[in-house]
């Protein structure tokens, strides 16, 4: 049953974009199409997860190709959880942004494209064939350059040309790590590829190839010291886009770190070293670099590698609680830090400034969504019994079950200046009394938004926040689905058993 | 650029042109060919027709916006790949193919439907950028 619908979610943005291509130009039309199919989709991804929950992993062979020869799609729990995820987050975008993306922007195809970047996403997670990873990786870069230069600002130019720049370099670097792989085994197939790494002796040119891999998805994912593009790239274009990409671009590069390093390079010291050391810097660095911010987007963006860290860590310590431990941060942090940029959009909308030295007083304004706000400001805190919390503890036992005190200590201290750092933004921003500030005048302020409008922005931070919670105190739910894909890393049989057939 | 020469030269490259790319994109299946190549060809030939009179004329001679051709192409090329699922129920994008040989075409499976698709999406994208370029100069 699960065979029939793993592709569904990828047809369906397909669909939508499609359509949508159509109606160009008609903007009323294609904003109603693009929220219609974006929920239609969480629908989908629903089902299949759900299918997926019931009957396990599932996998459909696209082409009727049999396994190593075709393209295989694979459901398994993380990627049906990574699509639900997309789903969602998905339709939170498109509502956003049908309430703070004008002009030029919707009148050349940034919901069409918006469609085809979730769709590449949604690719990205259910492929089972390394080089179709590498295609659908090539649709999200494509689609994201066009959403991240689409209105052609002087700085939002400067930030999409060192977010092309890494980004290509990233791609051909992981081209190259294909190249190698496919030498030394004339298959790309994961499942195919699983049981025969191991047995190869020529370890240095493993090694060597799976640091390939590490760079190429390292750059993508913003680890250290591979980061300085995204800070300064993620804050230029409208926050619709800069969530998007925070929530879901930089964790498709986690997901394919995970793919590669549990099911390709398994559990070999030199690698684990490697990711438990970049795990360590990135989360130092991120959470430096964020202490020295002013500008609130800019803040979020080295959250975003700091947290980036701690999922690097996880992945290293590779025993089962720091893995579900991993998994159920990973959860958490594409609905926070969605959710990040959308408050930071809404503060810009309120105030008309990012910068924290001329925001403040926004508790003595708008007590109400200053309390919306701060869902998810502190759920990436972790305070309990919000969604951060439990992934952390969980973190943390797998380091200290590691006997790692190093990486337990880096843990302690990015939850730490993640506190910090967030105090101080909601201090200044919301507690602070307002600095005198001039209206602009060429601005137009959230107070002087209709009434619909301003509902279209608050529901979707709404909505998030609502799932943000769910995930805080249906913890149980999470854990135990966490510690499922945790046991589906560890024993990869079922997973190439269910691909090949044998 | 008005060249007389250029112009009743074109008047005949055009349609043959079209030809050679149709039958670059029939022939592609099993040798080398197909919609992206057939598509260029096609795009190409447009092109000439753009450099010998104006773009006003291709536009005119187009007679829809080449950009719809986009979404065209596409939803051919997405039709193609459910056409084995609801026939027959097989995996999506699973090539099935008409028993016998028609005249001409030779064999006609979903695959030409979708390499038909591929064809007007290059053709669509390429005119769209070249009349935007020298619309904008």
């Amino acid at each position: 049953m699960t065979e029939q619908i793993i592709l569904l979610p990828i047809l369906t943005q397909a669909v939508i974009a499609v359509v949508l291509l159509f109606c160009w130009g008609r903007i009323r039309v294609q904003q109603i199409i693009s929220i219609a199919g974006s929920a239609l989709n969480v629908i989908f991804a629903a089902w299949l997860f759900s299918s997926v929950w019931q009957n396990g992993m599932a996998s459909v062979q696209s082409g009727n190709w049999e396994a190593p020869f075709g393209i295989t799609f694979v459901a398994d729990t993380l990627s049906a959880t990574l699509v639900l995820l997309t789903a969602i987050s998905g339709l939170a975008v498109s509502i956003y942004s049908t309430a703070t993306i004008v002009g030029v922007r919707l009148k050349f195809g940034f919901l069409p494209i918006l469609h085809f970047l979730l769709m590449g996403l949604c690719g990205a997670f259910l492929t089972g064939d390394i080089f179709n990873l590498y295609v659908w990786f090539e649709i999200i870069i494509i689609s994201s350059f066009v959403l991240i230069t689409l209105g052609s600002e002087k700085h939002q130019l400067e930030g999409a040309v060192k977010y092309f720049a890494l980004n290509m370099l990233a791609s051909i670097i992981f081209l190259t790590a294909l190249g190698i792989l496919y030498g030394l085994f004339g298959t790309l197939n994961m499942a195919d590829l699983a049981g025969r790494i191991a047995a190869v002796e020529n370890r240095s040119l493993v090694y060597v190839c799976a640091l390939f891999f590490f760079v190429g998805f390292g750059i993508k994912s913003a680890v250290f010291p591979l980061y300085f593009w995204l800070p300064d790239s993620y804050h230029t274009p409208p926050t619709a886009v800069s969530a998007i990409f925070s929530g879901l671009l930089t964790k498709v590069g986690v997901y394919a770190l995970i793919r590669v390093f549990t099911l390709l390079f398994t559990d070999d010291v030199f690698i684990d070293t490697v990711l438990l050391g970049v795990g360590v810097l990135t989360i130092f660095s991120g959470g430096i670099g964020a202490l020295v911010q002013t500008n609130i987007r800019k803040i979020f963006s080295y959250l975003i590698i700091c947290h980036i860290g701690f999922m690097i860590a996880g992945l290293g310590l590779f025993n089962e609680l720091a893995l579900a431990g991993m998994m159920f941060y990973l959860i958490h942090d594409i609905l926070v830090k969605t959710n990040l940029f959308f408050v930071a959009g809404l503060i810009y909308k309120i105030k008309g400034s990012n910068d924290m030295r001329k925001l403040g007083g926004m508790y003595k304004t708008h007590p109400m969504v200053s309390l919306l706000l701060a869902i998810p400001l502190f759920s990436l805190v972790g305070i309990p019994p919000l969604s951060g919390f439990w992934p952390k503890i969980s973190l943390i036992l797998g380091a200290v079950e590691a006997g790692n005190y190093i990486v337990t200590g880096m843990l302690l201290f990015g939850s730490f200046i993640t506190l910090l750092i967030i105090a101080r933004v909601w201090a200044k921003v919301f507690w602070k009394p307002q600095v005198e500030t001039k209206k602009r005048p060429d601005f137009v302020y959230f107070s002087a938004f209709s009434k619909g409008r301003k509902f279209m922005i608050l529901l979707p931070v709404a909505m998030l926040a609502v799932v943000t919670i769910y995930v805080g105190f249906g913890a149980e739910h999470l854990n135990t689905l966490a510690e499922r894909v945790a046991t589906e890393l560890l024993d990869t049989k079922p997973y190439i058993q269910n691909v090949l057939g044998k | 650029m008005k060249s007389s020469i250029l112009q009743t030269a074109t008047n005949y490259l055009l349609p043959l042109l079209l030809l050679f790319s149709v039958f670059i994109l029939l022939r592609g299946h099993y040798l080398p060919g197909g919609g992206f190549v057939g598509g260029l060809i096609a795009a190409t030939a447009f092109v000439l027709h753009m450099f010998a009179h104006s773009v006003r004329h291709t536009r005119k001679l187009l007679r829809i916006h080449p950009g719809y051709l986009m979404p065209i192409g596409l939803s051919l090329a997405i039709l193609s790949g459910f056409a084995p699922k609801i026939i027959s129920g097989l995996p999506f994008l699973t090539g099935i193919w008409f028993p016998e040989p028609i005249p001409v075409i030779g064999m006609i499976g979903s695959a030409l439907f979708f390499d038909t698709g591929v064809y007007l999406v290059v053709v669509g994208v390429s005119l769209t950028i070249l009349f935007t370029i020298s619309e904008g100069t």
